[in-house]
């Protein structure tokens, strides 16, 4: 019999699947890729020391001195701010969820609900939370900011954690019940050690969409060419300098809005290899 | 012979298949129980009967009494967290907890506030890890991650992390079926050593290994024990037809 290679159809399909996999791939790749071309090749020659030092003077928007130190500021206090009270909430949410509702019809339920608010757009959470803002009282700040991006980040990094606190090892979990653990000391103490990497890979994608996005901090937080000295305060945000700086018609303010990009960039960018390399550290003691 | 563990009545379910039917055991103290039978015949569950872990799985309904010293740990004042500290489990394959050597030890130590300070709980690290016969090789590395062990070591870690809480009855589930030739035969010295301490009961399909270890046999079939009794009569003198062509190979 020969073993020699026979054009069949089901190489052809194989190559033909092969050949799409590869295209989509590559279509991810090409994208990014530009996305940061551009970003490097606008916003470089727009970038300065005073970018990154300094507030906006007057005159920045008709393109004079200045820079958007205000955005930087105000963006890492509310993504911080938000991330950190999401973490607070969200970790004990996903450990319940896993740790006693398990499959159940009320885990489905929470869920569901988590799920559905993953998908409400984040001009949503804005403006609810601007409502709710109006009827406390509270005008728009550095808090109402923190508060919506929290509401923002909170379904995304329960999920997030409850897909990977699924991951557990039924065994590790019942080596730690075996010695006489409480439910709820596995969770603290087996759970938490052997998932940080994932989790910590969780709270980085919820972090992420908190700094990135522009909507739900456009009523709460406001705009301000100040550094907020007061929780009270309204801050600046680098996706909405990006949006003031691009609609402007003057082309370097416009670069300008590049620049900024690319410092939002930068920053995911820290984190996100910050990140990585603590979970690395934190992973030492984790179970193969 | 003076029972350790009475199992009266027990009849246990996985949803609607049953996995155990009227199963009446005397577990003798002091001595080394094997739970022998073909696979799907119910060993595991038994065992798992023991230390409450059968529960974990939602749909699992367990009916009888398991009597230890006395008590029901089936009963309703009883606190699991108690039986399971009581009554330790050797899994299949080792599972250390995700912390150091030193840790995995201590760790339940520390959970059941059995010793308190660092030189208390230094001390009892090393007493336990000597007992399961892994101190001289972990000595100088007690802060590596348990991970860094062979297989072999880690089940003895496992062992000491077990003895660490200060049970009454060790728990076997085919605790050298992951192991080589070499870290098998440790186990098996060790389980032979603790049993003037311990009441130890091992489920075992290796026909040898049981030779060796057993000092007391319970051989089941379908969910049933077909027969119980001491090592050498059931061997030597087995009454049952079943037990008579499961030692000759038959099934």
């Amino acid at each position: 019999m020969s073993m020699k290679k026979r054009w069949q159809r089901r190489h052809v399909t194989e190559a033909f699947f092969k050949g799409i996999m590869f295209l989509s791939i590559a279509l991810v790749v090409f994208s990014l890729g530009y996305i940061l071309w551009t970003i490097l090749r606008k916003g470089l020659p727009a970038m300065s020391w005073a970018m990154i030092t300094q507030t906006p003077k007057g005159g920045y928007y008709l393109g004079k001195e200045g820079g958007i130190l205000n955005a930087i500021v105000g963006s890492l206090y509310m993504a911080l701010g938000g991330t950190l009270i999401a973490v607070v909430f969200g970790l004990p949410i996903a450990l319940y969820l896993e740790t006693y509702l398990k499959n159940s019809r009320w885990g489905y339920y929470v869920r569901l609900s988590l799920d559905v608010l993953w998908g409400i757009p984040s001009i949503v959470y804005g403006a609810f939370g601007f409502t709710l803002m109006l009827a406390i009282g509270l005008r728009s700040s550095l808090l109402g900011g923190i508060i919506v991006l929290a509401l923002l980040e909170l379904p995304i990094m329960v999920r997030a954690i409850d897909e990977v606190i699924r991951q557990m090892p039924k065994d590790l979990q019942e080596a730690a019940l075996a010695i006489g653990s409480t439910k709820l000391e596995v969770a603290l103490h087996v759970v938490i050690r052997q998932m940080m990497p994932g989790i910590v890979s969780a709270i980085l994608l919820a972090f992420g969409r908190g700094i990135g996005d522009a909507a739900s901090v456009l009523f709460t937080a406001g705009y301000t060419d100040r550094i907020p000295t007061s929780l009270m305060n309204p801050a600046a945000s680098l996706p909405l300098a990006i949006f003031f700086q691009l609609s402007t018609p003057f082309k370097e303010v416009q670069n300008r809005a590049y620049a900024a990009a690319l410092v939002l960039t930068i920053i995911v960018l820290i984190v996100s290899f910050g990140s990585r390399w603590l979970s690395s550290r934190l992973s030492k003691y984790s179970i193969k | 012979m003076e029972s350790h563990i009475q199992i009266k009545h027990l009849n246990v379910q996985y949803g609607n298949s049953p996995a155990l039917r009227d199963v009446n055991l005397e577990i003798p103290r002091n001595q080394i129980t094997v739970i022998m039978g073909p696979s799907g015949c119910g060993k595991t569950t038994l065992l798992k009967s023991l230390n409450r872990f059968l529960e974990l799985e939602e749909t699992t309904k367990i009916q009888g009494k398991v009597i230890v010293d006395g008590q029901n740990i089936y009963g309703k004042d009883i606190d699991v967290t108690e039986v399971r500290k009581t009554i330790g489990l050797l899994a299949q394959r080792p599972y250390p907890l995700p912390m150091s050597i030193y840790d995995n030890v201590a760790h339940g130590l520390r959970l059941h506030h059995l010793k308190k300070g660092r030189k208390e709980i230094d001390d009892a690290v090393q007493h336990y890890l000597e007992h399961a016969g892994l101190w001289d090789e972990v000595k100088n590395r007690l802060h590596d991650p348990a991970t860094s062990l062979s297989i072999g070591q880690q089940q003895r870690l496992c062992l000491a992390r077990g003895l660490a809480v200060e049970p009454e009855i060790i728990l076997g589930d085919e605790p050298t079926s992951a192991l080589d030739p070499i870290s098998s035969q440790h186990i098996e010295k060790k389980l032979m050593e603790l049993k003037s301490d311990y009441t130890i009961v091992i489920v075992t399909h290796i026909l040898r290994q049981a030779k060796r270890l057993a000092d007391y046999v319970v051989f089941m079939y379908l969910g049933e024990v077909v027969e119980a009794g001491p090592a050498q009569q059931i061997f030597e003198n087995p009454k049952k037809d079943r037990t008579k062509g499961y030692l000759a190979g038959q099934f």
